[in-house]
């Protein structure tokens, strides 16, 4: 579904600042392919998501999404078919608008006619709205005229995946969107996301600094150092593996260990 | 007191109001939606009245409110250009915008600094022969005005609620979710702006025709004037846009008939504006002192000392 074909990017070039955030990085992820990245601050993993949604362009490297060279399209025109969720769940939603209407954004951006400028969301979809709130138990579908500023961070992010996996993406992006949450209600969020990327079977990248959930969550884990991609773990090697492996592995290939102000080994 | 409410001064302010409504509907998306200050309201305001004086001089009253609305949708074309596609700060593509205007507008005059309506038709004198009803005669003016302003607030509230609504005002309340889904802001943000310039042009027509006349010094403070408006609008009668321009227009009148000379009205809606925009921050300020000054254990409990 997605193949980055030796991709690198220097900020800054030329001048002190420089810095080569990505490295000649290459991944090819199948359909249905749910992948996590681990790896230390700065490693890149962040300016891999935005190479692949277009906020910069790469300098070399092609990246190509379902067999389309997408490498010099536009950001907001990649976006209708890749879904980007951020860390701080007050990115993802319009706080001034209400669920509704941040809901029929979020379903109005598939449809692509000239004429779809001028559509408006009828009765039918709003109660397809409210059946997909329901499904978040979270109380949301009584409360679809309030503003989703007054929503709690993650019935925020809930929603937030809602949209982004309403029209099905052909990938998903998932940029440590769990962290910023309370336990209780990440482990909510991520229980939703599972679900809805196993029923669609959604190509889907996830970062995360949580080392269990790296190895239990999708079919993949990918550690990266340096603006390079240094592990790919999956198949039965990865059935196997240990945290204490996956760092151990880590130091073998970095040379140095891991940072871990911010990894989770539990 | 009562000589100062008078019936002809609560009808002026209401026909006035009605039309500079118009801007404050324009600074409603520029402004509140859109999250821009457009200064080039000023320019666009006396390019929409001198487009529609010249249109109506020529014999086409009603042609006249198109063809400024059209001028306006130029304007706001080339302020969002500036903006979105040359990297100039939006403040500074308003001003560059309102400066030319000021050239454009004198052309548009045939370069003298004023035009009389005296003698033609306008929308006005029209529709004023329709009726010969002793009720009509002295309140048509209300009645068509108010007609034009709850039309296009109705269009304006469907409009917003359409895909393209819905992501113009999407753009201005949180960019990252506009990036991360398909919307293109230099796209809505210059729709935006040309639906805003167009009511600020179609504000300057429609004016033109109410009091027979154009100068090149109109629309001076336009700006502040449609954002008193809006804040007054806004913050005292919830989101009556409308409401509150004829509540401005009603404050000036009675300002005028207090023997306030006309040539401080611009101070007086500076004041206004400034008053109200700090309202909101000078009022958290002045309750931070109040809980300040309380006796500890008191108003320390749910204040600084949580941690």
């Amino acid at each position: 579904m997605l193949t980055l074909k030796s991709i690198s990017k220097t900020f800054n070039p030329g001048t002190v600042n420089e810095k080569k955030a990505l490295d000649r990085v290459s991944l090819e992820l199948a359909d249905g392919d749910f992948a996590t990245i681990v790896g230390s601050n700065g490693a890149g993993k962040s300016t891999l998501f935005n190479a692949i949604t277009g906020a910069f362009y790469v300098d070399e490297g092609r990246v190509i999404l379902g067999g389309e060279d997408i490498t010099y399209v536009k950001e907001h025109v990649r976006s209708k078919v890749i879904g980007h969720l951020f860390q701080d769940p007050l990115k993802g939603t319009a706080p001034h608008m209400t669920i509704e209407e941040n809901m029929a954004l979020a379903y109005l951006r598939a449809s692509t006619a000239a004429h779809a400028y001028f559509s408006r969301i009828n009765g039918r979809e709003k109660q397809r709205f409210r059946e997909q709130l329901a499904l978040l138990d979270m109380g949301l579908e009584d409360r679809m005229k309030q503003p989703v500023g007054l929503l709690s961070g993650g019935q925020r992010q809930a929603l937030t995946l809602l949209m982004a996996t309403m029209v099905t993406p052909k990938i998903l992006l998932l940029d440590e969107h769990t962290a910023a949450l309370d336990p209780a209600t990440a482990q909510k969020v991520l229980a939703l996301t599972q679900r809805i990327v196993a029923e669609r079977k959604i190509t889907c990248l996830m970062v995360t600094h949580n080392m269990h959930q790296a190895l239990e969550l999708g079919n993949r884990t990918l550690m990266m150092d340096g603006g390079r991609i240094v592990l790919d773990i999956q198949g039965d090697d990865r059935k196997i593996m240990t945290v204490d492996d996956l760092l151990q592995k880590f130091k073998d290939q970095a040379g140095r260990q891991l940072d871990v102000d911010r990894i989770l080994l539990s | 007191m009562s000589s100062i409410f008078t019936l002809s001064i609560l009808q002026s302010a209401l026909e006035l109001g009605c039309i500079y409504a118009l801007v404050a509907l324009a600074l409603f998306i520029s402004f509140s939606i859109l999250n821009i200050a457009d200064l080039s309201t000023d320019g666009c305001f006396t390019l929409g009245c001198a487009v529609g004086a010249i249109v109506t001089m020529a014999g086409h009253p009603f042609l006249a409110f198109p063809a400024a609305m059209a001028a306006g949708v130029c304007s706001g074309f080339v302020t969002a250009f500036l903006q979105t596609r040359m990297g100039v700060p939006s403040i500074l593509a308003g001003i560059i915008v309102n400066t030319g205007l000021y050239t454009v507008n004198i052309a548009v005059m045939g370069f003298s600094s004023n035009v009389n309506l005296f003698g033609c038709d306008t929308m006005f004198s029209l529709a004023k022969d329709v009726s010969d009803a002793a009720w009509y005669g002295s309140w048509h003016k209300i009645v068509i005005v108010a007609a034009i302003v709850l039309i296009i607030g109705v269009i304006l509230s469907w409009f917003l609620n359409t895909r393209l609504g819905l992501s113009i005002r999407a753009t201005g309340d949180n960019e990252y979710m506009v990036r991360a889904s398909s919307i293109n802001p230099v796209f809505t943000v210059t729709v935006g702006l040309c639906v805003a310039n167009s009511l600020t042009a179609l504000s300057g027509a429609i004016l033109a025709q109410y009091q027979k006349s154009c100068d090149i010094n109109l629309g001076q403070g336009m700006v502040t004037i449609a954002l008193a408006s809006l804040i007054i609008g806004e913050t005292l009668i919830g989101k009556g846009v409308i409401l509150g321009s004829c509540l401005y227009r009603f404050i000036v009148a009675v300002a005028l008939r207090m023997s306030v000379p006309a040539e401080c009205l611009k101070l007086v809606s500076a004041l206004i504006v400034a008053f109200a925009i700090s309202f909101p921050y000078l009022k958290g300020k002045a309750s931070f002192y109040r809980a300040r000054r309380m006796p500890a254990g008191i108003g320390g409990e749910d204040g600084e000392d949580a941690c």
